[in-house]
């Protein structure tokens, strides 16, 4: 059979199109994709960038600890040191290692290092300071993740993917504010009351803060901001309106060694 | 007749060698030892039927509903084949969607097709009505011989976040 160069032409260009419009459609036909309806909740909470700011001045120890308490029990984290059960007690140098911490205190000299003055005044040097996730701007957890895991969303909230950690741990090492923890043994029998509305985690993965995205898509402020009574405001600092601006207007704040390029978003008013 | 060659050298016929299995009633027992113990998985179900799997709808939460509303986000057939292909597209776009160059969740909210919105969360919405795991999930799973692990993590019972203040 014969066939001259216009005939092969025009089966060949025919044959393509033919192709291309087959495999569009095979994909528009595809069974079991229904991504496009899903859609944010009407009252959820928008932002260019969340940011949190701390006023240490309003925040006793009392409340800084119901905060931590909060956040605890919302996002069902386990207690190692103090077990529900007496059977489940463990040594107190590894429950001290199997420690998983969203949201605790540490002293002015732990949370700050290096930015100490020599005398330190007084009140500041007994001060609780809430110490938690960053949410870099610029964040080493992230850069260090061998399967994006942890990544950042658009509007700068440092999250996690539970599904896609291997547990490598490289994030605690490029963490260098410690706010992260491994789930070193099953965590769930550890969870002093089970809070229904949040997942527990597994032996082997990272976990962390995530400024509360669940609430946030549900338009509820963060479970700590919720619990400090006014002592930290939570809101968009892009937004010149928003009340993290204003504060970070009137008042002086620091950052948690600000000074390694992290461009952290939790603020100190001190 | 030819010459016949191996690799020790040229050979005026073929050595004859004795066609015999050593051992022979050994060997013969061997193997049909070797094959009984193969294939028992095979005799013991012999004859067994499995009952095929009946997921129970039958929860209180369920109960509750009105008859028009009993009814799950997508058709029951599509569900049953599909399910597991929903909960994955849920995931992804709950915890993480790339849209326009940037990493984001892109709701929480699924649009079932008669336009109605229930929270995309195996735990908050799927368990919620489904609350008999071991009847509804686990008889089916067991039957086909999967293990999901979804609930290493996600608990089992449901309750809406609000209500769980």
């Amino acid at each position: 059979m014969g066939m001259d160069r216009r005939e092969f032409i025009r089966i060949a260009g025919l044959s393509t199109l033919l192709g291309l419009g087959g495999k569009g459609a095979f994909e528009l036909l595809a069974p079991g994709r229904v991504e496009a309806e899903i859609i944010p909740a009407p009252r959820s909470m928008k932002a260019k960038r969340w940011a949190l700011v701390i006023n240490q001045k309003k925040l006793d120890d009392a409340t800084a600890q119901k905060c931590a308490a909060a956040c605890h029990r919302v996002h069902n984290v386990p207690d190692f040191i103090n077990p529900p059960d007496d059977k489940l007690k463990l040594n107190p140098g590894v429950a001290n290692r199997y420690e998983i911490k969203w949201l605790w205190t540490a002293h002015f000299h732990n949370a700050f290092p290096g930015d100490a003055p020599p005398h330190l005044a007084e009140k500041v040097e007994h001060m609780s300071f809430l110490v938690l996730c960053n949410h870099c701007a610029n964040p080493p957890c992230v850069r260090v993740c061998p399967t994006k895991a942890t990544f950042q969303r658009e509007d700068g909230i440092v999250m996690m993917d539970m599904h896609r950690c291997i547990g490598c741990r490289f994030c605690m090492a490029g963490c260098p504010y410690g706010s992260r923890s491994f789930n070193w043994m099953d965590p769930r029998p550890y969870v002093k009351e089970q809070y229904p509305g949040y997942p527990t985690r597994e032996i082997g993965v990272v976990e962390k803060c995530t400024f509360c995205d669940e609430r946030l898509a549900q338009g509820l402020q963060p479970a700590c901001v919720e619990a400090s009574r006014g002592a930290m405001v939570f809101g968009d600092l892009e937004d010149e309106k928003s009340q993290v601006r204003e504060y970070l207007r009137k008042y002086f704040t620091i950052r948690r060694k600000a000074h390694l390029g992290t461009n952290p978003q939790v603020y100190y008013i001190v | 007749m030819a010459d016949y060659k191996n690799e020790f050298g040229v050979f005026a016929e073929r050595p004859k060698v004795e066609k015999k299995i050593f051992d022979r009633n050994k060997v013969i027992a061997g193997l049909v030892i070797f094959l009984v113990m193969v294939t028992i998985p095979l005799w013991q179900n012999l004859g067994k039927t499995v009952a095929a799997p009946t997921p129970n709808l039958d929860t209180p939460v369920i109960q509750k509903l009105a008859e028009k509303d009993k009814k799950c986000v997508m058709p029951k057939e599509w569900m049953r084949a599909n399910h597991m292909q929903l909960l994955v597209d849920w995931r992804d776009n709950v915890v993480r969607t790339k849209e326009q160059q940037v990493t984001t969740s892109r709701g929480r909210n699924f649009v079932a097709s008669d336009k109605k919105q229930y929270l995309a969360s195996l735990t908050n919405t799927c368990m919620e009505c489904h609350s008999n795991k071991a009847q509804f999930c686990d008889q089916c799973h067991n039957y086909v011989a999967v293990a999901p692990n979804c609930w290493g993590c996600h608990l089992e019972t449901g309750k809406k976040l609000a209500e769980a203040k």
